[in-house]
């Protein structure tokens, strides 16, 4: 009998073409929606994944990875005086002006690393040599810093080619791969001790301290030793992202407006559904008629009708989600749209295409609950 | 000529002093008052009469797809009137084969599908029901037209595909309601020929409700209602035949039954 259920229902190209429809946008529209909203997120921790430590050390009013208060050079030292620390290292972050050599200015996410070791350099190099950041006057710029300099050129910028920040001389000694920034502009990395010339009119530049535990130390043990001793606020790598991430939720419309798109999708789902497989039932009214006086139980034919409407559920999640990687494809090789497809991400969608069929096979069985067999004798 | 044989005398449908009523309140309507209709195994039992008389109704009470509000429903020995709802439905299953005025074959299935449902409801395999399916409309002359859809099919056929689908679980009891009144003379006539076949088999019952005169002289017997109660059963098709005024020679004394 479920065999016949669905040779009924898609024999009914009309109404399954509408309810495949209806299903294949929602799950395009909630998936799209919450992996844009999922990588607006990951673009909004980028510097964590940038620049890798295990433990942030930072003022204790900062609360998100793209703030940043500036410490006192001292802290370090503190913060170095902690038992079970490895290493810290200084970290400057800003947002400056680079001047191109056509005169235009770019915003740019400015990172001034530890001259000595370096830590929190980017791991993944195109181009140039890490080593050459010790050179005067050098920097390293990603992918999109390329792109974006670029703009207006003949060639694209590589190493070797030189713009100013601040009246100062950046020479490009190497090209990196970084997750794009939240706030838009690439990333330029130098070292610390070239933060000062770069942006001469600060008096503190400390903006963290990246601190490696030593050897058996939890991350999240260390980083609350470092706030009882130092009074300063200490997280690990995943605490900052978590903190970053909620400070986003909560600071900010993204949330809303995303969670806008998702539950339209799940509207429209429910609506398209829910219409079209109840016009189903009702259109099919005499032959579930037919069936129940010939003996079909109630039971049977709901069943019957879950079985029909958690098909075409499973069909159109397929191909929405199937739609959803192919624009997740696109727009991930054009580089210039936030899209994060966690697994669950898709999960979450199922649940709710699930839930959407499972409410559209209620109204259904609503209406065969209350059909009377006695109507195929009118 | 053959003659058919006697109807059993064990009763098929056995309904003594039914009412059902729809409506409540001051727009209750009384539809069937004190009904009461025998029909046996082995003969082909018509049930005539004007519009809103209650055929439809008491027919529906007969199938168990209604219930009576009062009087007692015996069908196959069983009293349906006191069965659950669940009980009824597993009854008709097994004991009732259906032939509609509108066909109800369900479009999107070809025939064999349709006329599998039956099987399919009682729990048989799906390889099994189609097999048995195939044999049915064989017997009932559609046996190279297995794989097509009702709507390939004419009104005639399609009813066939009906009949064979009522058929296929061998049911003791096969109601039809008005099963001609959309077909043409010729598929009228061959549709009744394959239903009075059946009711030629003494273990085997059948209850039509018509308004096509055309269909009284396969009748065994008539029961004739008017305002929800049966004023006149004819016994025998002479009784038929005087009292609704059929042309000589027609009538089932006189027809030769194909088996």
């Amino acid at each position: 009998m479920l065999r016949l259920a669905l040779k009924m229902l898609f024999g009914d190209h009309a109404k399954y073409l509408m309810l495949i429809s209806g299903i294949t946008f929602a799950t395009l529209l909630m998936t799209q929606g919450a992996a844009l909203f999922c990588g607006i997120m990951s673009w909004t921790f980028s510097p964590l994944r940038n620049m890798r430590a295990h433990v942030w050390v930072t003022d204790p009013k900062v609360e998100q990875v793209n703030d940043s208060k500036p410490l006192r050079d001292t802290d370090i030292l503190r913060v170095r005086s902690v038992d079970g620390v490895a290493w810290a290292a200084a970290l400057y972050q800003g947002y400056n002006q680079a001047r191109l050599v056509d005169g235009t200015f770019k915003f740019v996410t400015l990172v001034g690393l530890d001259s000595t070791t370096l830590a929190g350099a980017p791991v993944n190099l195109a181009e140039g040599r890490l080593d050459d950041l010790r050179l005067p006057n050098t920097v390293i710029i990603d992918e999109f810093g390329v792109q974006r300099f670029s703009e207006g050129r003949g060639r694209p910028v590589g190493v070797g080619d030189s713009f100013e920040i601040n009246d100062r001389e950046a020479r490009i000694v190497g090209v990196c791969r970084t997750a794009r920034s939240f706030t838009g502009g690439p990333f330029v990395f130098t070292t610390y001790d070239r933060i000062a010339s770069y942006v001469p009119g600060q008096r503190k530049l400390l903006s963290f301290v990246l601190v490696q535990p030593a050897a058996g130390i939890a991350p999240a043990d260390l980083a609350r030793r470092i706030e009882r001793e130092t009074g300063l606020r200490a997280y690990t790598r995943t605490e900052f992202m978590w903190s970053t991430i909620w400070w986003y939720v909560r600071n900010t419309g993204i949330p809303i407006n995303v969670g806008l798109i998702v539950l339209i999708g799940l509207v429209v789902g429910v609506a398209v559904s829910g219409q079209t497989f109840y016009s189903f039932v009702l259109e099919n009214s005499r032959n579930l008629a037919a069936l129940k006086a010939m003996g079909a139980s109630t039971g049977i034919l709901c069943l019957m009708l879950i079985v029909q409407s958690l098909a075409v559920g499973f069909i159109g999640f397929g191909i929405g989600l199937g739609l959803v990687c192919v624009i997740g494809y696109t727009v991930l090789q054009l580089g210039k749209v936030p899209f994060l497809l966690l697994w669950q991400v898709p999960v979450a969608s199922l649940a709710a295409v699930i839930f959407i069929s499972i409410l559209a096979a209620v109204l259904g069985i609503w209406r065969i609950t209350r059909l009377e067999p006695a109507i195929v004798f009118r | 000529m053959q003659q058919p044989p006697l109807p059993s005398p064990l009763a098929a449908v056995r309904v003594a002093g039914v009412d059902k009523a729809f409506g409540d309140g001051s727009s209750r309507t009384p539809v069937l008052r004190r009904a009461a209709l025998d029909a046996n195994r082995g003969e082909m039992l018509l049930l005539v009469g004007p519009s809103g008389c209650g055929k439809t109704t008491l027919l529906s009470i007969i199938a168990g797809t209604l219930h009576a509000d009062g009087g007692e429903v015996e069908v196959l020995g069983q009293r349906i009137d006191r069965l659950r709802a669940a009980q009824v439905t597993r009854f008709r299953a097994r004991n009732l084969g259906f032939i509609f005025q509108q066909f109800n074959l369900i479009p999107t299935l070809s025939i064999t599908e349709n006329v599998s449902v039956p099987l399919l409801i009682q729990g048989l395999r799906p390889a099994k029901a189609e097999r048995r399916a195939r044999e049915m409309l064989g017997r009932v002359g559609l046996g190279d037209k297995v794989h097509l859809r009702p709507a390939k099919l004419s009104g005639g056929q399609q009813q066939r595909v009906a009949i064979a689908r009522a058929l296929v679980h061998d049911p003791p009891l096969v109601i039809c309601d008005e099963p001609t009144s959309s077909l043409d003379s010729e598929n009228g006539r061959q549709v009744m020929d394959i239903l009075r076949s059946i009711a030629c088999d003494p273990s085997r019952c059948v209850i039509i409700v018509t308004h096509d005169n055309r269909t009284y002289r396969y009748a065994d017997r008539m029961a004739e209602m008017e305002d929800g109660a049966i004023r006149r059963v004819l016994a025998s098709p002479a009784e038929i035949a005087a009292a609704h005024a059929l042309p000589d020679g027609l009538g089932i004394a006189n027809m030769t039954v194909h088996r």
